[in-house]
């Protein structure tokens, strides 16, 4: 340990220790043993030093030229194959190790030019309590006696307290002010909202493909029927008239709550369900929004029939009433029943029973 | 051997300046300036500011220029993003997107990463940045929680550094929603869970926030200006006062030789500080960017955009909110209706009531230790981690079960990265979760007991040479040496406080203590935190338990002539010392000269 | 760069035409192919007899000696040539181990004796058929199609970017990084364990070919950004800033510390 210091120097060969006896801008040195550094006793060292410092800078600077060529040169679509990272856009690596080198040697530079060049030798300081001088503190109390005085705070108790009110009162407009982040339109409340979606008797079922889903086409065309959907089938669903609706805003939402998963298992295989006959011929549809915290949840093991939502594990037997078997959702899936209308196309034959998606405080209430 | 020259010189010196055309310049700037607005005063005091240097110093910095840089970038990413949920069809670069309907904020963060030349390197940078940003914030926090840097009168800013970290929590997750792909707008409707959870007011919350039902087109814009304007302004406001209280009430700094509670031992600010700091932040700079042109972080094009029926396997949020989603995987399902109302205990707890515990939690530590400890006195030394034991017990506690909720946040990749159930994997941890913090707390105490012991010898005996010595007798001993300057300065800065004293019933006169029950509890619990501390010798014992080892070390303990002996050498570990062993060493050598 | 793109395509380019020349035998064995594909490829008698002895050999201890299944194993009567291709020719089949599924691995069976199998099991009873060259051609298929119906209907298992991801009790939904478009085509109407079924009808062809434009879309895509970590999203971003970035800054921190020599 001691041994592998240098050389020792004495505290008062670095110069003053005494407190208070230094020269303006300057603090004194810390009493503690310092070891001098190669660059402090070998000026060659220090002229090495300095060249070191000033390559990294001017390193720096032709990084930033570098980079501003990659900007120009580099088309942003080209691919590169780099050993480690693999096939990467050229562009982005190029730009992003240039401007970095450039700038981290700006910092290794001054680092090092702090480390080899500039004093290492500690100093002291000294420190003081945070608390004021008794005459400051006298000040302040004084200061405020007088303004006391002064306004007649004490004094005029129904001003006091009238003040008092109003500022209490202050932040109401401020709050209320916040009311119409939902313009809430006439006879709607979000229990109800949150409690209805498009399905109800009748409406035809057909597959989600997307954006396009029940765009354009007939019932006719676009529902599923029963015999399209074999044993462990799986079919991310919704309802026709989804395609109805003005893009956007109300489509997502319409997605966000009445989507659904049709499965199909061999009829001998159901347990429950949650209503008499809500299936079709081993044909089952539930919510494919987690009861949880509302993520999609389409993850169905065929031989299992658990139904795993990917964001918090919460897994649902659909052969038995979607009941909770595992993780932190509470309540069981809702279940869709279901029939066929007169084509033969598949079709809810009422509204969800329960409310979809996750719990809320009035939720029973509804 | 020259003196080396500290500091530079200070403005005014005209000496200096003779002849320099820019000093000129700087000096009349300078005079300019202050005759305005009196900056020499505040220059003069502080240019010459001495902070102490020690590594874990920087984690704040880090903490600081991460943040400068994610405001830098994102200011450059607020000139191409777009903030609208307003529907568009995608007709850039990148193919396999092309023709897909999506919101305009989706379309233009791809537009930044295929189409705006730099701008995938600015994202990502503002990404990773932003990962860095709150890791530092969180690591800074362990540093200052197990050095004690907290105590009086540092509160407020620990208490300022508390809000730092929540808003730290905020801004990230904000931006990570503006995407608007499908992993973002997974974790918006989780949210959307989360706020429907509350009692009574739960779904008005949801809708005001929402703008209506989930997701609406509302909610991107609202987050784009708590991300750009309000989050980052209280951020800012926040850095500074935290930084102006460590100015005002000067760095805390590790004990060693010289250093004092009174005193702050280190370089000046300017020059050595200066450069250290500021090259610090372009190193800091300079790493983000490698790694933001190197690396991919958050590739939106491969999760597709945001549309509510759809999902992705290993939905996860970025790292810091991954403790909070693993609550929520842990937790057991519980939930109740009463009186008609719904109570979701199994969003409530993980997503509210845990979170708003451990952050009260940490916002009143300081408070409740210096409470129940009695210590009132200003703490400018900090405290080394063994001689807290049961704060660092505490801290490790906390970590471990931080730990295991973030494991949980990842727990299906976990799951399918080792080949496990993910069913068995959850039981674990939710076991773990419950038995892990206290085995963590009492594991962590005994060590830093344990620690605290070897420093009491050290101080008593010098340190164990590793040299060993067999007697003529037959019996070895091992060689003990003084400490070294800075070892012996750190370890007799230990501060011993005294358990306070277990309050009386009743007065002498038979007057009942209506105090009791509180000052018994403070009194358990200044028990709880000091009770089992190993007390430090006293200066007299130390002193001479030194001058003893140092006088062992002349005796120049004739290695050679044991080697002489042929002898099998004892290794370093398994000696056995006791007090007086040095003595008797010393009689025998006595004997045999 | 193109000349190495280039490269790195030739084992995909491999695998295709491996996959294409095996519908084409299998088209060449089949009879007269009918407009459906669920039905039976029949294979040639001596195919048929081969394949049973391959499946006596090594099937019927789990499957039953008439593949009518068993305690250990599901009945393979109306499996069809397109799940026992897809098992055997990814080597799920025979199980190595009992486990929580089947695990891919090198195949123990070569390309003929998969197809005598194949032919097999498709004569006991008809079932989903290997599909034709035609039925797996994705040229010109809309991969932006495709990676929406992709995000419906497999992303929630495979993950978004086919990386993979887990399912209940110790089982998972396989990478799909490696997968061949016709493995791809056969798991859809096949359901391989977990797996659900995405029958012709409500997932017609046409999709499944958009879809397998979009996973090999994935297979051969560059990384934009730098490395890809997986593209296994935030879990990996977050594990590689700590790791590898903080550790760096902290060194950093330690170098700026340390005095100098």
């Amino acid at each position: 340990m001691n041994d592998q210091h240098g050389t020792e120097l004495e505290p008062t060969e670095l110069g003053s220790t005494e407190l208070g006896s230094t020269r303006p801008g300057y603090s004194p040195i810390a009493p503690i043993s310092h070891r001098s550094r190669v660059t402090d006793t070998d000026p060659k060292a220090a002229r090495r030093a300095e060249r070191q410092v000033a390559t990294m800078f001017m390193l720096s600077m032709v990084f930033v030229v570098l980079f501003v060529i990659a900007f120009i040169a580099i088309d942003k679509t080209t691919v590169v194959y780099i050993p480690v990272l693999g096939v990467v856009g050229a562009s982005n690596v190029a730009l992003g190790f240039t401007f970095g080198v450039s700038v981290f040697l700006i910092g290794a530079g001054a680092i090092q030019w702090a480390k080899k060049l500039m004093p290492d030798v500690e100093v002291v300081q000294q420190r003081h309590d945070m608390v004021s001088e008794k005459a400051d503190e006298n000040e302040a109390a004084a200061n405020y006696e007088r303004g006391k005085e002064e306004s007649g705070f004490a004094r005029y108790k129904i001003i006091r307290r009238t003040l008092i009110g109003a500022l209490a009162l202050f932040p109401i407009p401020l709050i209320v002010l916040l009311r119409d982040l939902w313009i809430t339109p006439a006879g709607e409340s979000p229990a109800e909202l949150l409690s209805t979606t498009m399905w109800k008797d009748g409406m035809v079922i057909i597959p989600d493909i997307g954006y396009e889903a029940g765009k354009e086409g007939t019932a006719d065309e676009l529902g599923i029927r029963p015999e399209d959907i074999p044993v462990g089938g799986l079919v991310s669903a919704l309802p026709i008239e989804i395609g109805l609706l003005k893009a956007a805003k109300p489509n997502l939402i319409e997605r966000g709550k009445a989507s659904i998963i049709l499965v199909r298992m061999d009829p001998s295989e159901i347990r429950s369900q949650q209503g008499e006959g809500w299936d079709y011929n081993g044909i089952l549809a539930f919510s494919k929004i987690c009861t949880h915290v509302g993520c999609p949840i389409a993850l169905y093991e065929r031989r299992t029939h658990h139904l795993l939502c990917p964001c918090h594990q919460s897994t649902f037997d659909l052969a038995d009433s979607g009941d909770v078997v595992f993780g932190p959702a509470a309540r069981r899936m809702p279940q869709l029943p279901i029939g066929i209308n007169d084509e033969g196309l598949l079709v809810a034959k009422a509204p969800f029973a329960d409310p979809v998606g996750p719990s809320f405080w009035e939720r029973d209430l509804t | 051997m020259s003196n080396p020259t500290v500091n530079t010189n200070s403005l005014g010196d005209s000496e200096t300046k003779a002849g320099d055309p820019i000093e000129k310049i700087g000096g009349a700037t300078a005079t300019y300036v202050d005759q305005r607005l009196g900056s020499n005063r505040f220059l003069g005091r502080n240019l010459g500011k001495v902070f102490p240097d020690h590594w874990s110093f920087m984690l704040g910095e880090i903490a600081l220029y991460s943040f400068i840089v994610v405001l830098l970038t994102g200011t450059y990413l607020t000139l191409f993003y777009n903030p609208s949920m307003a529907e568009v069809i995608y007709d850039g670069s990148y193919v396999p997107l092309k023709g897909v309907h999506m919101s305009d904020a989706y379309a233009s963060t791809l537009n930044i990463s295929f189409d705006v030349r730099g701008g995938l390197l600015i994202r990502q940078m503002h990404h990773w940045a932003a990962l860095i940003f709150v890791a530092a914030v969180a690591v800074h926090m362990f540093r200052v929680f197990f050095t004690g840097a907290f105590r009086k009168p540092r509160e407020f800013n620990w208490i300022v550094g508390v809000a730092l970290t929540a808003l730290a929590l905020g801004a990230g997750f904000t931006g990570y929603s503006l995407p608007d792909d499908l992993l973002s707008g997974t974790g918006l409707q989780i949210i959307r869970g989360i706020l429907q959870s509350i009692p009574l007011v739960g779904t008005w919350a949801a809708f005001l926030v929402f703008g209506g039902e989930f997701p609406g087109d509302d909610i991107i814009p609202r987050l784009y200006s708590a991300h750009i304007l309000l989050i980052p302004g209280l951020i800012l406001a926040l850095i500074t006062v935290h930084l102006m209280m460590v100015w005002t009430q000067k760095h805390t700094q590790f004990p060693g030789p010289g250093r004092t509670n009174d005193n702050v031992v280190g370089y000046p600010l300017l020059p050595v500080y200066m450069a250290k700091a500021g090259g610090f932040f372009f190193v800091v700079f300079g790493i983000i960017a490698l790694i933001g042109g190197l690396v991919t972080i958050n590739p939106i094009w491969i999760f597709g955009p945001y549309t509510p029926d759809q999902v992705t396997a290993g939905t996860q949020p970025d790292w810091y909110i991954g403790w909070l989603d693993g609550a929520l995987r842990l937790m057991p399902n519980w939930e109740s209706v009463i009186f008609g109302f719904t109570f979701s205990w199994n969003v409530l707890i993980p997503s509210v009531i845990i979170p708003g515990i451990l952050f009260t939690g940490l916002a009143l530590y300081p408070f409740l230790e210096a409470w129940a400890t009695g210590d009132k006195r200003e703490h400018n030394l900090l405290d080394r981690p063994r001689n807290a034991p049961v704060r660092t017990g505490i801290g490790v506690m906390a970590i471990v079960f931080y730990g295991i909720l973030w494991i949980g946040g990842g727990n299906d990749i976990v799951a399918t990265a080792f080949d496990l159930s993910i069913n068995s994997l959850s039981w674990t941890l939710r076991i773990m979760l419950i038995i892990a913090p206290p085995i963590a707390f009492v594991i962590t105490k005994r060590i830093c007991l344990g620690l605290q012991r070897r420093d009491r010898d050290k101080l008593l005996h010098g340190y164990e040479s590793g040299r060993v010595l067999r007697l003529p007798h037959g019996e070895f001993i091992e060689v003990h040496l003084p400490l070294n300057e800075k070892e012996l300065a750190v370890i007799s800065g230990k501060e011993d406080l005294r358990v306070l004293p277990a309050p009386a019933k009743a007065d002498p006169d038979g007057v009942k203590n209506k105090m009791y029950p509180v000052q018994n509890l403070r009194h358990k619990l200044s028990v709880f935190f000091l009770g089992d501390n190993i007390e430090k010798p006293s200066q007299a014992e130390i002193d001479a338990g030194q001058a003893h080892a140092a006088h062992g070390a002349e005796l120049e303990a004739p290695l050679h002539e044991y080697e002489l002996l042929d002898q099998d050498p004892v290794g370093h570990g398994g000696v056995l010392h006791h007090p007086g062993m040095a003595k008797t060493n010393q009689e025998q050598i006595d004997q045999r000269q | 760069m193109k000349f190495l793109s280039a490269r790195r395509r030739n084992p995909i380019v491999a695998l295709f035409l491996l996959v294409a020349a095996l519908g084409l035998t299998g088209i060449s064995y089949s009879v007269v192919t009918t407009a459906k594909p669920a039905e039976a490829a029949m294979g040639s008698q001596t195919q048929v007899e081969e394949g049973k002895k391959l499946y006596l050999e090594g099937c019927s201890s789990c499957h039953g000696m008439d593949a009518e299944g068993t305690l250990n194993g599901p009945t393979l009567i109306g499996a069809g040539a397109a799940a026992v291709h897809f098992q055997v020719a990814t080597g799920r089949m025979p199980l190595a181990a009992p486990g929580a599924q089947a695990v891919a691995k090198d195949p123990i069976y070569n390309v003929d004796e998969i197809a005598a199998m194949s032919a097999y099991i498709a004569s006991l009873a008809p079932g989903p058929a290997i599909p034709t060259a035609e039925d797996l051609s994705y040229e010109g298929a809309d991969q932006a199609k495709g990676g929406e119906l992709f995000r419906i209907n497999c992303a929630q298992c495979h993950q978004a970017a086919g990386g993979g991801g887990a399912l209940t009790q110790g089982k998972y939904a396989p990478s799909l990084m490696s997968a061949t478009p016709q493995e791809i085509y056969e798991a859809m109407v096949t359901g391989p364990q977990s797996m659900p079924v995405f029958s012709n009808e409500t997932l017609p062809i046409s999709e499944k070919q958009e879809i397998t434009a979009y996973i090999m879309a994935l297979q051969d895509a560059p990384s934009p950004g730098g490395l890809a970590l997986g593209r296994l999203g935030p879990v990996v971003e977050g594990l590689f800033m700590w790791v590898a970035v903080f550790t760096a800054l902290i060194a950093a921190a330690v170098w700026i510390g340390i005095k100098a020599r």
